[in-house]
């Protein structure tokens, strides 16, 4: 993974000595909240429900065992025992005291971590694929450009000011994990027709209120042109971008407005100033950004090992796991393996510190010390010999660490809702909970296979609603909490935004909804297909029928 | 009144003349107009000014007063609220694309915390809002001593120091 210099490391030190100013003002009354909430926003500071809320930032969700050990330590310390790992790849911390701000992002700069533009309307955290690097289908490991774009993003003079928050994904697989359909910018990595590797840029995707799937707008970049594109890319946005109205100020609008070839034609107007310019990467920088993400040294006599089929053939609970919880490796004999982080009584993607310190030590032992963050808010341990499954899940096990529901109906999206966002409508946690009630059945739950289901407390969609096969939408009528819900939406490469069942549902029936929904499916699906399938085929119709025919 | 101009506070005898109707009679002494007001006086103001300074904020569009550069000595940026980040692009551009070489002048909600951006966007004045102190101002040229990217400063960038192997 990369590891800071001199300079990368002088950047987050001085960062924190410019917060620790800051917050000593702010809390002398020379900065008033007006002016404190972008500079405490751009440290991903929010003033939540009950406390402030930090957002540390978790460069393309890639962390080592140093640094999760460090959040557990934080957690410990400066909150109440656990973290959120959010939808973007990033840690939230829900009961810091802003005093101790300060001493926290001193604490995160010692393992090379900050929480720099985790929020604000800026560049944040680019993201990336959970299975980079190890992936069959993988063009190009995309992270070396990931780092690429965070260094150029970090404290972008231009650019720390934009009409509103900027999110750039980056997908390096034919199979996209990044959903960079629905960021602000998505780069693919492509080969062309000569064969050389660059980049499809969209452009204007994006969830929130008015969702859109990203804009093509150039099917192949070189990689040298990647930073001066997206900074003409960038250019346009900040100085044409909506800046009259909060809720149409985000880039989408902006190529809606005017078009996608239009908008791509100001891009490539704007790029040829300064496309030959500093920008321009050298062959020795991208070299210098791959050089830190070189294949660990693998075990050739991994794939010689039978023990692993031997414990499936004799453990059923081992075998569910196995079947839901691993990810195919390039290395024959290796597995990447998706720790949960939605147990049935856990509020979805939270860890407490024990279980942090524990994946950590689970890490070091048998995969090589790193562990990334999905954008579904589980973790992964990247590189794990199949010979170690098994006693890894034990001991994930004595955690409640080894549920077996990834990509699951209870595998669910969830935002921090009501609960504590000052934002939301409605509450999403309590309905997590709901589900994982009515669906204890875990044959029953494999049996339904594939299912998304992302669930948001309010228009903002923290939660990707729009995306999810199941999409559960908190709203506010009069008062009380309802819930609307959509079907038929993906992020993956055929993207699409969910349509609307009906009316929105009371609270007390989300969980009854969803099972007069796949009541549906279990009738009318064919052979293997997946509940989005499904969809796909019949349409919205009968699953309208079945919910609300009986009111 | 005190400006931060080249690294320290002086005083300045520049006053900036935010509102005015383009028949208004041309104001005496030194002023900073409106590029509006300027543009509509043009011919007037080249003869009887040796002089001039002109402000925009945002919606103007820089190449709307590129062919004019070689006139001001002084053009003001205008930050309504330090939110609007519009005149970050402006700055850049006007140093890098149209080589300006007069004063870049941040004027409007200028405060600490933005000056370290403004400066190295190629700012090189700042009317710091009255009611904050310009001296601690100041200090915030400094916040950093290291940079990922270029801008319309002249400091080296990272990339263009790493030793790459």
């Amino acid at each position: 993974m990369y590891k800071y210099d001199n300079y990368d490391q002088t950047i987050v030190n001085e960062r924190v000595e410019q917060f620790r100013d800051q917050t000593r003002r702010y809390l002398a009354g020379d900065l008033s909240d007006d002016e404190f909430r972008p500079l405490r926003l751009m440290n991903g500071l929010y003033i939540q429900r009950h406390a402030p809320m930090l957002r540390v930032a978790i460069p393309y969700g890639l962390l080592s065992s140093k640094q999760l050990r460090m959040l557990a330590h934080i957690s410990r310390k400066y909150d109440k025992g656990y973290g959120h790992f959010s939808t973007r790849q990033n840690i939230q911390f829900n009961w810091p005291a802003l005093e101790t701000v300060p001493d926290i992002l001193a604490d995160l700069a010692t393992v090379e971590m900050h929480a720099i533009q985790t929020s604000g309307n800026c560049i944040r955290n680019t993201t990336s694929d959970q299975f980079a690097g190890i992936s069959k289908d993988e063009i190009e490991d995309p992270r070396p450009y990931c780092e690429i774009i965070r260094q150029w993003s970090t404290f972008h003079p231009e650019f720390s000011f934009l009409p509103r928050k900027f999110k750039i994904a980056v997908s390096g697989s034919k199979g996209d994990r990044a959903a960079a359909m629905v960021h602000d910018i998505g780069l693919y990595l492509v080969n062309n027709e000569k064969g050389e590797v660059g980049f499809k840029v969209f452009v204007g995707g994006g969830l929130g209120r008015t969702p859109y799937i990203g804009k093509c707008i150039r099917d192949f970049l070189e990689k040298k042109y990647l930073l001066s594109y997206i900074e003409a890319i960038l250019r346009v946005y900040n100085r044409f971008g909506r800046r009259d109205n909060i809720y149409k100020a985000r880039i989408k609008i902006l190529v809606n407005d005017v078009g996608q070839e239009e908008f791509g034609k100001q891009v490539e107007k704007e790029w040829l100033h300064i496309k030959e310019g500093v920008l321009k990467l050298d062959q020795k920088e991208i070299d210098y950004a791959k050089s830190f993400f070189t294949s660990p040294t693998y075990s050739k006599d991994a794939v010689d090992d039978t023990s692993y089929n031997e414990a499936k053939k004799s453990n059923k609970s081992f075998l569910n796991w196995t079947t839901r919880n691993l990810y195919s490796h390039k290395i024959p004999g290796y597995t990447a393996v998706i720790i949960s982080l939605k147990a049935p009584d856990v509020a979805p993607g939270d860890a407490t510190d024990e279980q942090m310190d524990f994946i950590a030590e689970l890490s070091d032992l048998y995969s090589f010390g790193e562990i990334i963050v999905t954008h579904d808010q589980n973790l992964v341990l990247p590189n794990v010999k199949q010979v170690d499954l098994f006693l890894l899940w034990e001991k994930l096990k004595t955690k409640n660490l080894a549920t077996s529901n990834i990509g699951l109906l209870t595998d669910m999206i969830c935002c921090p809702g009501l609960d504590f966002c000052s934002l939301a409508n409605a509450g999403s946690i309590p309905i997590a909970k709901q589900i994982n009630e009515k669906f204890d059945n875990l044959d029953y739950l494999h049996d339904i296979g594939d299912l998304k289901i992302k669930m948001s407390g309010c228009m903002n969609a923290c939660g990707h609603h729009h995306v999810g096969h199941i999409g559960i939408l908190g709203v506010d009528k009069k008062g009380e909490e309802f819930y609307q819900l959509t079907l038929g939406g993906s992020s993956e490469n055929d993207a699409t935004l969910g349509d609307r069942l009906g009316p929105a549902i009371a609270k007390t029936d989300v969980a009854d909804v969803i099972g007069k929904l796949l009541d549906v499916y279990v009738k009318l699906r064919e052979e293997d297909e997946r509940f989005l399938d499904t969809y796909r085929r019949i349409g919205i119709t009968p699953f309208k029928e079945n919910v609300y025919a009986s009111n | 009144m005190q400006v931060i101009k080249d690294k320290s506070i002086i005083n300045d005898e520049w006053s900036l003349i935010r509102n005015i109707e383009n028949s208004d009679p041309i104001p005496d002494g030194d002023v900073i107009l409106p590029f509006l007001f300027w543009e509509a006086n043009r011919e007037k103001l080249i003869n009887s000014k040796d002089k001039h300074a002109i402000w925009v904020d945002g919606s103007i569009e820089t190449e709307s007063i590129a062919n004019d550069l070689k006139y001001f000595i002084i053009i003001a940026l205008d930050f309504p609220t330090f939110k609007d980040g519009r005149s970050y692009s402006h700055a850049r551009l006007l140093r890098e694309r149209y080589k300006y070489e007069g004063e870049l002048r941040a004027i409007g909600d200028v405060l600490q915390d933005q000056l370290f951006f403004m400066k190295r966007c190629g700012i090189d004045s700042f009317k710091v809002r009255d009611d904050k102190n310009i001296e601690e101002a100041l200090k915030s040229l400094k916040d950093f001593s290291v940079r990922y990217q270029a801008a319309a400063d002249d400091d080296a960038t990272i990339s263009s120091q790493r030793k790459f192997k």
